[in-house]
């Protein structure tokens, strides 16, 4: 269960936007970090909190297969990505670094910017501000158990060890 | 038994054939399966694979001949911090013998890859790059993937890959003159948006498509990601293996979709009147034809990358630009997408003419596509490109404007120092 403030985003917010590609050069999540989402919102990196949680439209996170946007996400503190539809590499990526990600057209017109909502992953549930719950089809076993482990790294680190 | 019968009797997708024969499974459309992969690409962010690589705990390269590793995004290293990445990387690839590596001097990836030979119909290819599905173009079935889950193909040689849909658009002819691959991209990507294609294996079919050279068709299947594809696919032909047959002696299994094939859905794009399209920022889907955007003054224009640095765009570019000036008021940069590229060019006189012309030639590489060095763009600057992205702050500062188009339309828009049509400089 993670519970957090909501950042509101539109439709297709590139990986650009995420983590320009003029801040690659150093790939220290403390970096990225301090420039996360800054093209889409320059607020965003002051003012982000541990446990935020970004609410977007379709196809978040479409353009680059750089991995920095997720980390960026994560190192800043945002605790899971809600959105109508992802890109799917950027999808793949989330679960690979740990940073759960839901599907949920619904919330994109239901939450505002600051509203608390709560995720329930095993679920699939989403509590809004209001009360309200929107469900979302959960993820499938394998990578729940990725993102449970705390990622791929981990997860393939037992899994080698196991052999 | 069973599964060899119903393989035989029902029409398979090209997707399907291809991640069945990489499972070892009856893999059908929306099946998640395991499959090996036949071969794995990484760029600089090799540096970000090695990390997880070692992170996981693995010990060796499952299979050191099917990795390529090479360096295209920032070449010669532009930043203390990027030669740093180089270096850890070169020293790896020492250690651990991985026998196909390309330093610095080599070109963009998409372009180094088919050119040496790595990539042969039929493959199952996956690169730690979104434009990865540029492979399609000769027949592999071949797409973007991150950097931690590329150190786990390295351990472990397979990936979990759900079966995508297919959607095959089949694009009639003929293509009037002085319009190009990236012209019809673009069309098609301003008609089915930025997320038209999401998950789905994009087949392009009919006469526009056997017209088109590998080159050409590599644009299509490069730019299939701009509508969230996961892999952009022309069927293999004679042009295929006669390109493919120069520069590998591996046996060919050509893979194409059945008869009779389960589909998405099919779409007919009718061709014959397009003209150049340009995309307006700030999304690849804003396209427009030229005419609309036609006389908006520009300050820099860029010949180049993986989606059109190949040698008939350079030609193509040259042709116009030939005994002419570019503008005095645009920057105009061109980027060889490789050696050969480069070599070749230049044996010919083009580099030469299109220096003649006013142009700053680049070293092969990505160069300014993707903002990192080599022509990033001022606030309040407004650039023309052949790339695939125009995104806020992509090639630059995020006050800046990309507008992406065909190389003829740029090397047009750089002699009129505004977006041109490419048809009126010509005449």
């Amino acid at each position: 269960m993670m519970q957090g403030r909501a950042w509101r985003f539109g439709d297709h917010i590139n990986t650009d936007l995420i983590i320009p590609g003029r801040y690659l050069d150093d790939p220290s999540p403390s970096n990225l970090a301090a420039h996360a989402m800054e093209d889409a919102d320059p607020t965003f990196p002051r003012q982000v909190r541990q446990g935020d949680v970004i609410v977007a439209g379709r196809n978040f996170g479409c353009g680059s297969s750089r991995e920095q946007a997720p980390v960026a996400l994560k190192s800043a503190g945002v605790s899971a990505v809600v959105a109508g539809s992802f890109a799917r590499i950027f999808y793949r990526n989330c679960i690979n670094v740990g940073l759960p990600v839901i599907i949920c057209p619904e919330a994109g017109s239901m939450v505002r910017t600051w509203d608390v909502i709560a995720i329930d992953m095993s679920r699939g549930e989403v509590a809004l501000a209001s009360g309200e719950r929107l469900s979302f089809a959960p993820l499938p076993g394998f990578l729940l158990a990725i993102l449970e482990e705390g990622g791929l790294v981990p997860y393939t680190r037992a899994r080698l060890k196991g052999r | 038994m069973g599964i060899l019968v119903r393989a035989i009797m029902v029409p398979r997708t090209f997707a399907e054939k291809v991640l069945s024969r990489a499972s070892g499974k009856d893999a059908r459309t929306g099946d998640i399966v395991t499959a090996r992969i036949d071969l794995a690409m990484s760029h600089e962010n090799s540096l970000l694979v090695l990390t997880a690589f070692r992170e996981m705990g693995a010990g060796r390269i499952w299979d050191p001949e099917k990795v390529v590793l090479l360096f295209d995004h920032r070449v010669p290293a532009n930043t203390v911090k990027a030669a740093g990445g180089h270096k850890t990387v070169r020293d790896f690839v020492r250690s651990s013998g991985i026998p196909n590596f390309y330093d610095f001097r080599e070109g963009v990836c998409h372009q180094v890859l088919p050119e040496k030979g790595h990539v042969l119909p039929g493959m199952l290819v996956v690169g730690t790059d979104s434009h990865t599905t540029t492979y399609g173009a000769l027949g592999a079935f071949s797409t973007g993937i991150g950097a931690t889950e590329m150190a786990s193909v390295w351990a472990t040689g397979d990936l979990w890959l759900r079966v995508p849909e297919t959607l095959r658009l089949v694009l009639r002819g003929p293509l009037p003159e002085g319009t190009s691959a990236k012209d019809v991209s673009l069309r098609i990507i301003g008609d089915l948006g930025s997320d038209g294609a999401d998950y789905q294996c994009v087949e392009y079919t009919g006469p526009v498509v056997d017209g088109l050279s590998l080159s050409g068709r590599m644009v299509l299947s490069n730019m299939s990601v701009e509508m969230g594809a996961k892999a952009g696919i022309c069927f293999p032909d004679r042009k295929t293996l006669d390109y493919v047959s120069h520069r590998s002696r591996a046996k060919l299994a050509p893979v194409t979709s059945d008869q009779g094939a389960e589909l998405r859905e099919t779409v007919e794009m009718d061709m014959s009147s397009l003209g150049p399209q340009v995309a307006k920022p700030h999304a690849v889907d804003n396209v427009v034809a030229v005419e609309e955007v036609a006389g908006t003054p520009i300050d820099q224009a860029f010949i180049g990358s993986c989606t059109n640095g190949r040698l008939e765009d350079l030609e193509e570019a040259e042709r116009l630009l030939r005994g002419r000036q570019a503008s005095p008021k645009v920057r105009l940069i061109v980027a060889p997408a490789s050696r050969d590229v480069y070599i070749e060019a230049s044996e010919k006189g083009i580099l030469a003419s299109l220096a003649r012309s006013g142009a700053v030639i680049l070293n092969p590489g990505c160069g300014p596509c993707l903002g990192a060095h080599e022509g990033l763009l001022a606030p309040g600057e407004r650039c023309i490109s052949t790339t695939n992205r125009n995104f806020k702050g992509r090639m630059g500062s995020p006050e800046a404007e990309v507008y992406l188009a065909s190389p003829a339309t740029v090397a047009a828009s750089a002699i009129k120092g505004e977006v041109a049509d490419p048809r009126e400089v010509r005449a």
